[in-house]
């Protein structure tokens, strides 16, 4: 039996149709545009001004305040402005423009493809660089990585998990950053180990990808404290709570950080840029993005600085198909529709999804009929229709009470629903209000 | 690309499991139950059945278009459960005037009157049954003799194993007769076996979970086990409690109704033990033979107190250090 | 007989033994309140709406009466009436607020403001403000999906299923602000009514520069400034692109509203000007209609 968290899950279809197709770098495109937000916290602030000459991996936003990342420029140029621009948050929010003039890069990067293993920093040092590259969590919640590695005061980590699931139907950019760079991935386990002070750390991979996980399985004799675990194939495997429980046994507490249980949690993607940080010198400047869909001429993973638009992304999966009804930026189950395409690609931007107009409709929704799938499916063993109803109806105390503020919003409640009711919507948004009347009543 | 890009929140997939599904999964589970009481009652069963169906979609129809002037959604295959759980409740020689008036207040009153599918409070078949069974003594209880039966006897009319227990214990028929489903009764309780062959068919489907019939038998099992211990009279046999009258069609059919029974899975278990023993105390010291159908209605009204009083076991609340 | 007179009895000394019962547990939980509370929440209107900015009129008439004044306490709903009862009963004066009244600030109809995707989620404007800024350019404008009709309890909210923007029932608005609480955009302010319910406002939310509004919808406060410079008295401010009105200043000349490029002001309630600019027309059909 393969291992797994212990509550509810589902099994969407995994539809990996860009697996095992080799990352590919794409040409560089005329003009860049880089949001000053692309993590969870303050935006940054921008030092650069119009005109302003800048090379690859020019510090161009400053972060402010703790919780934060640094944002560089991705390509080398002039600015051409800095101005509100469409993100994939839906809402316009400021960006530096930037004109791409050849491609020349700080000189402190080192742009060799040679591994390097050998780091002689110290833990302090390692976090430093990580912050100054402004490295966020890229499995998409894009938290910023320095921050995660501080653990608070009297707290300290015991093992470190490496997220290798991507339980997110479609997406594979991780799969096969795993595949084709799994030396520096696990030399950037090795630093955030010594970052961190544990000697253990577990690399948790779902079992739909066995080459990976023989690959890892393989490699890991070379990396003491480090063991690759295989995974059974299950949404939502790759939720930061669910992949600690399967991996450790050990559930976070609700209300905590996985810190409680002596986890730190970091995805291969973020590992990676890790090791290109500390070891390269190399600010977070470019990822890899999955652009897939069932209409997609050819679906692919494709290496892109940040800025560039999602446009020249999916012109080098052979162009938007004339099918297409709805563009996701991540996977189906917790990406975000876009509404416009004319959008940079940002730092957690996991992959491009483009779904044909016939699959992208909503049911209509039918009255709840109490079948209680979705109570079953809730890998945080909440009521998700009830939740749905308190909502609905504003009964926040009672919402507080069942423990809305636990959802991780994974979808599993509205993918399982028969009667095609919104549960997740309307939960998201109770759980907004609660959380706001909980950090109304601490002030 | 011409139109519009469709922008709507996570998740962008869905399973596809439906309302008609799952309806038409325990219509699916139903058809063995549906042969044996065929074989037994010959053209009388495929005759109430389908007219109880017929009542039961044709009143829904009428209703919600006429009196509650909104779309009718028959197709959704719960006024057809409804219909066919109904008739298999009711003796084969039930005159149709009264199968008609039953459906009449299954759907019309106990299910529509509350607003229709997901929000009435009882099973409508059950209901319906009570009804009749409270309206109709008579006729309720005139079990026709299996065709079986016939062949070999005279007699038209004859007494459940239930009723026997109550008046004649010392007639009861053997076990093996009553698994298969040979001795009289309401059309589709017949025989254990074919309705066990209908909850291995939901459980495959994952259509419904084991909980609610599991808890039910293993209470009527343990509750008449310990009497029987006792004192081993044959009307505390739980064996003959298992396989005879309702139990099995109430256990797997009704009271696992998606709409009137809990969500979580302690709420089940809760809700199947207290079906199971109110059957018990009924069949044995109350004034009806068969007493699964008022206890199924009596847990559904419990049932909201249940969903409140029951949470899900909630992820970090068990297990703290591994 | 004797059967009868033994029924009576018995019932009648448990009917009395019951009565005594229940005198006795209420006089011991009996709650020692204000009575004038009561008299008071008898004159408000049951609304239970918020709007005074207590839960409820019971709550409301409490803060009345333990209030040493009846300054900051209003009763949008019931209005001067029912405050100078109020004020009667407690023996106080009322202070005197000045009726107002629900404004939708928005006048992004689908002509003006062309949708560029379909939102497909489930109609209610906090979720889909929580997903991306709308289906139109704006991202600060009406979504039309009726959180505040469905706050309104006064039935005094519609939208306009032709222009998907909200519409005030001038009648039925009792100014208690649940629609403005409801409103995830800010679009809907309470303002004066005005005399005669004449009154004057900038019908945007939009703080994008001038031509991004522009793009985005043909009513769009730009920020021009040009009101603001017509405005005599100094009520218009202009911040973030926006211009506002202070109906506080406003003295209801009207120039703004001429000079406007985008007809983003609005004016409700006036008589026909007598040689109206040919802009200023369409302005009156609206406001009339």
């Amino acid at each position: 039996m393969l291992k797994s968290f212990r509550i509810g899950g589902i099994h969407p279809k995994e539809n990996k149709l860009s697996a095992g197709m080799a990352i590919q770098s794409i040409a560089l495109p005329a003009q860049v545009v880089i949001p000053l937000s692309q993590h969870i916290g303050a935006p940054c602030q921008p030092i650069v001004k119009k005109g302003d000459k800048v090379k690859v991996g020019t510090l161009i936003g400053k972060s402010v305040g703790f919780v934060s990342a640094q944002i560089h420029s991705s390509v080398s140029g002039t600015v051409l402005k800095i101005d509100k621009a469409m993100d994939a948050s839906g809402y316009k929010r400021d960006a530096v423009f930037i004109n791409v003039e050849e491609d020349i890069w700080e000189e402190q990067i080192d742009r060799s493809e040679a591994l390097v293993t050998e780091c002689n920093l110290s833990a302090k040092e390692i976090l430093e660089k990580i912050a100054a590259a402004g490295i966020v969590g890229m499995g998409g919640a894009t938290f910023p990585t320095h921050v995660k590695l501080t653990p608070p005061p009297g707290m300290k980590a015991e093992v470190l998990i490496i997220n290798g699931v991507e339980c997110e139907p479609y997406l594979t950019s991780d799969h096969q950053l795993m595949m084709e760079k799994s030396d520096e991935i696990l030399v950037g386990i090795t630093l955030v180990m010594k970052a961190l002070n544990v000697q253990r750390a577990i690399v948790g991979i779902e079992n739909n990808k066995k080459d990976a996980v023989a690959l890892f399985t393989k490699k890991v004799k070379a990396y003491p404290g480090i063991e690759v675990q295989p995974l059974k194939v299950q949404y939502p495997q790759g939720g930061e709570k669910q992949l600690i429980d399967a991996l450790t046994g050990r559930q976070v507490p609700s209300g905590a950080l996985p810190i409680s249980v002596g986890a730190v949690v970091q995805n291969v993607g973020t590992l990676f840029a890790i090791y290109e940080a500390v070891q390269k010198n190399k600010p977070l400047i470019e990822r890899v993005v999955t652009v897939t869909g069932k209409e997609v001429q050819r679906p692919c993973n494709l290496r892109a600085r940040i800025g560039t638009p999602l446009t020249t992304l999916i012109d080098a999966a052979g162009g938007i198909p004339e099918s297409t009804g709805k563009v996701i930026s991540g996977g189906p189950m917790m990406g975000k529709a876009l509404a416009s395409i004319d959008i940079p690609v940002a730092k957690g931007t996991s992959g491009i999804l483009i779904v044909p107009t016939l699959e992208a409709k909503r049911k209509a929704m039918k009255d709840c009929i109490r079948c209680g799938k979705c109570v079953q499916v809730c890998p945080m063993g909440l009521n998700p229709t009830l939740l749905m109803n308190l909502t609905e109806y504003e009964v926040w105390d009672r919402a507080e009470k069942n423990a809305i503020t636990d959802c991780i919003e994974c979808g599993s409640c509205s993918y399982t629903c028969p009667a095609d009711r919104p549960l997740l919507d309307y939960i998201r948004l109770g759980k907004g209000k609660v959380n706001g009347i909980i950090r109304a009543r601490k002030n | 690309m011409e139109q519009k890009l469709i922008v709507s929140p996570s998740p962008h997939v869905h399973s596809g499991d439906t309302i008609p599904k799952n309806m038409y999964a325990v219509l699916i589970a139903l058809i063995p139950a549906f042969l044996v009481a065929l074989y037994t009652f010959r053209l009388d069963a495929l005759l109430i059945t389908a007219l109880s169906v017929l009542f039961c979609v044709g009143f829904e129809y009428l209703i919600v278009r006429f009196v509650m002037k909104k779309e009718p959604s028959i197709l959704d295959g719960s006024a057809i459960i409804t219909g066919v759980l109904l008739a298999f409740n009711v003796p084969s020689g039930l005159p149709i005037w009264i199968l008609a008036l039953g459906a009449l207040f299954a759907i019309g009153v106990v299910k529509l009157t509350f607003g229709g599918l997901g929000n009435n409070i009882f099973n409508p078949a059950i209901a319906g049954r009570i009804f009749l069974l409270i309206s109709f003594p008579a006729q309720m209880t005139n079990w026709p003799s299996t065709a079986m039966a016939v062949e070999t006897t005279d007699a038209v009319s004859s007494a459940t194993v239930l009723g026997l227990l109550k008046q004649a214990p010392e007639a009861l028929p053997n076990l093996q007769q009553m698994f298969l489903g040979l001795e009289p009764g309401s059309l589709g309780e017949m025989s254990a076996a074919a309705l066990l062959l209908g909850l291995v068919y939901l459980l495959c489907k994952r259509v419904i979970t084991w909980h609610i019939p599991v808890s039910i038998l293993v209470t009527v099992a343990l509750f008449t086990g310990i009497l029987f211990l006792i004192d081993p009279l044959p009307q505390y046999n739980p064996l003959i409690h298992l396989f005879s009258g309702g139990l099995m069609l109430g256990a797997i059919f009704m009271a696992t109704d998606y709409v009137t029974s809990p969500l979580t899975k302690k709420g089940m278990i809760i809700f199947g033990a207290g079906i199971g023993f109110v059957t018990v105390a009924i069949r044995l010291w109350g004034a009806y033979p068969e007493g699964i159908s008022f206890a199924i209605l009596l847990m559904n009204a419990f049932t909201p107190l249940i969903n409140t009083y029951t949470t899900p076991k909630r992820f970090g609340e068990a297990v703290k250090h591994g | 007989m004797s059967v009868i007179l033994t029924a009576v009895a018995t019932l009648g000394a448990i009917g009395a033994g019951s009565a005594g019962i229940l005198y006795l547990v209420s006089q011991k939980f009996k709650v020692e309140e204000d009575p004038r509370i009561q008299e008071v929440q008898d004159t408000l209107p049951a609304a239970n709406c918020g709007g005074c900015g207590f839960p409820g009129c019971a709550a409301f008439a409490a803060a009345c009466v333990n209030a040493d004044s009846l300054e900051g306490l209003n009763c949008p709903v019931g209005g001067e009436v029912t405050m100078d009862r109020v004020a009667a009963i407690l023996g106080q004066t009322a202070t005197k607020a000045a009726k107002k009244i629900a404004v939708v600030r928005c006048s992004g109809t689908c002509e003006e403001r062309p949708r560029l995707n379909q939102y497909d989620g489930v109609s209610n404007c906090s979720i889909a403000a929580a997903l991306y800024g709308g289906d139109t350019g704006c991202s600060f404008g009406c979504l039309g999906l009726g959180d505040c009709e469905e706050s309104c309890t006064f039935d005094a909210i519609h939208i306009n299923p032709l222009t998907l923007l909200p519409e005030v029932v001038e009648d039925k608005c009792t100014a208690c602000g649940a629609c403005v609480r409801a409103c995830p955009k800010d679009i809907i302010e309470l303002r004066k009514q005005g005399p005669k319910s004449r009154r004057i406002y900038v019908s945007c939310v939009n703080k994008d520069k001038g031509a991004v509004a522009k793009k985005a919808c043909n009513v769009a406060c730009i920020g021009c400034s040009k009101c603001q410079q017509a405005c005599p008295f100094e009520a218009i401010t202009i911040e973030n692109n926006l211009a506002y009105i202070d109906d506080d200043k406003c003295r209801l000349c009207r120039k703004c509203v001429v000079v406007c490029p985008t007809h983003s002001i609005l004016e409700l309630h006036f008589p026909p000007r007598k040689e109206t600019p040919p802009a200023a027309k369409e302005e009156e059909a609206i406001a009339n209609a």
